[in-house]
């Protein structure tokens, strides 16, 4: 008779096995009926994943939570596709010295509680950011303002609250003293960091993060984590990019291939980005929703100038080896044309970016191997790349590697970290063996972004610890500068200069590779590579 | 049978410690920190990341950092995410309901159609029906998931449109349908066979004869003396399997786009955020450590002769 007991013990189980999967599945039918893929008509889906962080301007600076931050805050500026200004919440931002700014706001604005944005909201919330205390990761973006030391010392609990260069003139105008002339400083208030908040923040930050109260084109409507974002589009806007849709849903997606099938056959809106798998039939599965732009970010390799191999090296060898990479041919073949050579150390994209009249970074193996050799060579005859394998780079490097050894004979090999997060490390730690792989993004459209965070020898971002004391010079000299023309023309100046000295070996411009599907239209990508998602029209 | 299964249920205890230390000195050993990776390629304040480190207990050393994980977990609390900030005991709590109906909807495909296909195949060895399932059960073997999955995706969603491509809403049964068959479908094929052999196996076996010979119905010979006998080694593998499919889920999970357990340690292991893949491996090592108990239990229903004091 066990036997019969044991059969209807399986059989039971299999019963509450089947209860407990069917029980989920009744609500989720319910649902179903009232929208096919869950989504509010008249609004947008896109693939952007789960921020990293709790949703705070001056603590995101990953693509996935910026995306959301700029949908729910609206700061002075912003930026056209030319990388020209254009006001929002701003009226002017002006300044006679460099030295101080006077911002001037729209009057009339609203942050989505209905609270008024003043001069106040932006002056409290930049000394939030700022202090220490606070830990935002964005904080020492505001480190050209007078005081910026006192809230933010390098050691130590902070000296004071309040920045001393911020001012409150009136309800809709507030100064900005800056401790050194930056001609530039007006670009760089277009960085979502420097968003305004309403009151209610300073209650609780940890649950405003969770649902944030902003300023910007849509509010916050719901958060399901590691599923979706949704923000709903505010009537009440008066920016110019007002949402012509009537919101967004930020969905969390796996794979860059899911997201990719979820356009395809219509659950989806707008890929960021097409997986490579995917790269070479896009553009026919997408027809006239394939987009393809390029945007103002760079790919370099970086010589660790701590190395045996480019301590004491002429940058004669470093432009030969510049020439020994055949960068057409690896864009079009390797890259899918994903990317385009580069042909200077800023993007076309930014302000200053210009020609250098050089053949540095065209391909030729016999200028390449002469200027090796003349420089004195390679010591050890070997260079390694280090790049992180979790993003897509083996593929080029190895082009690269081979392409370099094909030309100098200078032996190259690829120095893979597993993740992203590995790759810093060994940056950081000066652990590089020889040469890392550099990207970088603009955060606001001017040469001196490419130019000045990544080859200044106090540079955060400067991780091949590159030192040379007459740029640095140029470089403060051209910050000392009256007006934005000066300075970029002097940043010009030192790109020059860098090319003789050759502190990366520019490599490509990035371009956008992304879609929409047939149900959404004038989908735009900004200077940065970001899609503009106010503008995007449903069908 | 009560002292044994209490004996097992403490047994548990070191291995459960000594496994989740296990995983999180590896953790700490892997290279990468969790807070600078979170600055990425930009530049940051070096004084904000200690600050962070600090605050977080991430500037002690390994034992004590572990102490303090496991005080933690026995007052019930996982810890929190270093990013989001979220506690790790939701972030738990939304994965783990979503695996365990794949799996347990994988796992009811696999015993039902594994054993179902093995029973038709065993009771006629070397029959064109047995040959035709040695074949399928071949190909499944030798398939990867990730290929199957692409597969039925490409043609039960694109080609015959049936399905949306990937899982619009992780709770919904129907749409965990066609992930839950290819997730089980590795196991299906290695059940049936073993069900398949075992059966073929047996059916030469004295007690058979014996039991034909005395006259018995069809029914009771196969249901009660054959299926009895060739079951233990399938229950073996089919206990391992439950843990083996939870795991296993993260090929599947990421081609379906499904936000369960896979979903969830891939992307904690990329963030280096230590505390949530302790936490989840650590519930799954209680789910084999539990499954095994029970594969032992029921060797004892399925086999008398086999008992436990």
């Amino acid at each position: 008779m066990r036997g019969a007991k044991s059969a209807k013990w399986v059989a039971g189980a299999i019963v509450v096995a089947m209860a407990a999967t069917a029980c989920g599945g009744g609500s989720g039918d319910d649902e179903g009926k009232k929208s096919p893929s869950g989504k509010p008509e008249g609004y947008v889906s896109i693939d952007v994943g789960e921020p990293q962080k709790p949703l705070i301007p001056a603590d995101t600076n990953e693509s996935l939570g910026s995306y959301v931050i700029q949908s729910l805050f609206t700061q002075l500026l912003d930026f056209d596709a030319k990388g020209e200004i254009v006001y929002t919440n701003a009226e002017s931002v002006t300044t006679t010295d460099s030295k101080t700014w006077t911002v001037k706001l729209k009057s009339g604005w609203k942050f989505h509680n209905g609270e008024a944005v003043t001069a106040q909201s932006y002056v409290d919330a930049w000394n939030w950011y700022a202090n220490i205390k606070n830990q935002q990761q964005n904080s020492f973006w505001f480190s050209d303002i007078a005081g910026y030391a006192d809230v933010h010392p390098e050691k130590g609990e902070p000296k004071a609250d309040k920045m001393s260069g911020l001012k409150v003139v009136d309800d809709t105008t507030f100064t900005i003293t800056l401790t050194e002339k930056v001609p530039y400083f007006n670009y760089k208030l277009g960085y979502a960091t420097f968003a305004p908040l309403p009151k209610v923040f300073y209650d609780d930050p940890k649950a405003f993060g969770k649902k944030p109260i902003g300023n910007g084109p849509y509010k916050f409507e719901k958060w399901t984590h590691k599923k979706l974002i949704q923000v709903a589009a505010n009537p009440d806007y008066q920016g110019p990019n007002k949402a012509q849709n009537k919101g967004i849903q930020f969905k969390n997606y796996a794979t860059v291939e899911a997201a990719y099938q979820d356009v395809v056959s219509g659950n989806l809106d707008i890929i960021r980005q097409v997986g490579p798998t995917d790269l070479p039939k896009y553009k026919q599965d997408l027809g006239e929703g394939a987009i393809e732009q390029p945007y103002a970010a760079i790919q370099t390799l970086v010589p660790a100038f701590y190395t045996a191999t480019f301590k004491d090296m002429d940058p004669k060898v470093r432009q030969g080896l510049s020439m020994a990479i055949d960068r057409e041919t690896i864009t079009k073949t390797v890259l899918n044309s994903t990317r385009t050579p580069a042909t200077s150390f800023t993007p076309p994209q930014v302000k200053g970016n210009q020609d250098l009249g050089t053949d540095v970074f065209t391909y030729n193996p016999a200028k390449a191997k002469q200027l090796v050799t003349e420089g004195g060579g390679v010591p050890g005859n070997k260079i390694f790349i280090q790049y992180n394998s979790d993003g897509g780079h083996k593929e080029w490097v190895t082009a690269v590697c081979e392409s370099i050894r094909k030309a100098t004979g200078v032996d190259c090999i690829g120095d893979a970290k597993p993740d992203f997060a590995t790759d810093l490390e060994a940056r950081d730690n000066d652990q590089v063996k020889s040469m890392y792989r550099g990207g970088w993004v603009a955060d606001y459209p001017v040469n001196v972004n490419f130019i000045k965070e990544l080859y200044h020898s106090g540079a955060e971002a400067n991780n091949g610890r590159f030192k040379d004391a007459a740029i640095d010079k140029m470089m403060a000299e051209a910050d000392k500068a009256n007006s934005l023309e000066e300075s970029v023309k002097g940043y010009q100046e030192v790109e020059k200069k860098l090319l003789e000295k050759m502190p990366a070996i520019p490599l490509w411009y990035y371009r956008i590779n992304g879609g929409h599907g047939k149900g959404v239209d004038n989908v735009e990508v900004d200077f940065h590579g970001d899609l503009e998602l106010t503008g995007v029209t449903v069908k | 049978m009560g002292r044994y299964v209490a004996r097992r249920l403490l047994q548990m205890i070191p291995v459960f410690i000594g496994s989740t230390f296990l995983i999180f000195a590896m953790m700490y050993a892997l290279p990468g920190d969790p807070v600078r990776a979170l600055m990425g390629d930009q530049a940051f304040d070096p004084a904000i990341l200690e600050a962070k480190r600090h605050e977080l207990g991430l500037d002690l050393p390994l034992w004590q950092q572990y102490v303090n994980y496991l005080t933690g977990l026995l007052q019930g609390d996982f810890g929190t995410e270093i990013g989001s900030g979220r506690p790790i005991s939701e972030i738990i709590g939304q994965a783990f309901p979503v695996t365990v109906r794949l799996t347990l909807f994988a796992f009811a495909f696999t015993v039902i159609v594994g054993i179902g296909l093995g029973i038709v195949a065993g009771l006629k060895p070397e029959s064109v029906r047995d040959r035709g399932l040695l074949g399928l059960t071949l190909v499944l073997i030798s398939m990867p998931s990730f290929v199957l999955g692409y597969l039925m995706q490409y043609l039960f969603a694109f080609q015959l449109g049936l399905i949306t491509p990937t899982v619009q809403d992780s709770e919904s049964f129907g749409d965990l349908f066609l992930p839950a068959i290819v997730l089980g479908s590795l196991s299906l094929a290695y059940v049936a066979r073993l069900t398949r052999t075992s059966m073929a196996e047996n059916l030469r076996a004295d007690y058979m004869r014996t039991a034909v010979a005395k006259g018995l119905p069809r029914r009771r010979i196969v249901g009660v003396h054959l299926m009895r006998n060739s079951l233990v080694p399938v229950v073996t593998f089919l206990g391992t399997d439950i843990g083996n499919l939870m795991t296993g889920a993260i090929v599947t999970e990421g081609i379906f786009n499904v936000q369960g357990v896979g979903d969830a340690i891939y992307e904690a292991l990329f963030r280096r955020e230590g505390a949530t893949v302790v936490g989840i491996a650590s519930l799954i090592v209680l789910v084999y450590l539990l499954a095994s108990l029970l594969v032992d239990l029921l060797y004892a229903v399925l086999d008398p002769r086999i008992r436990y004091a």
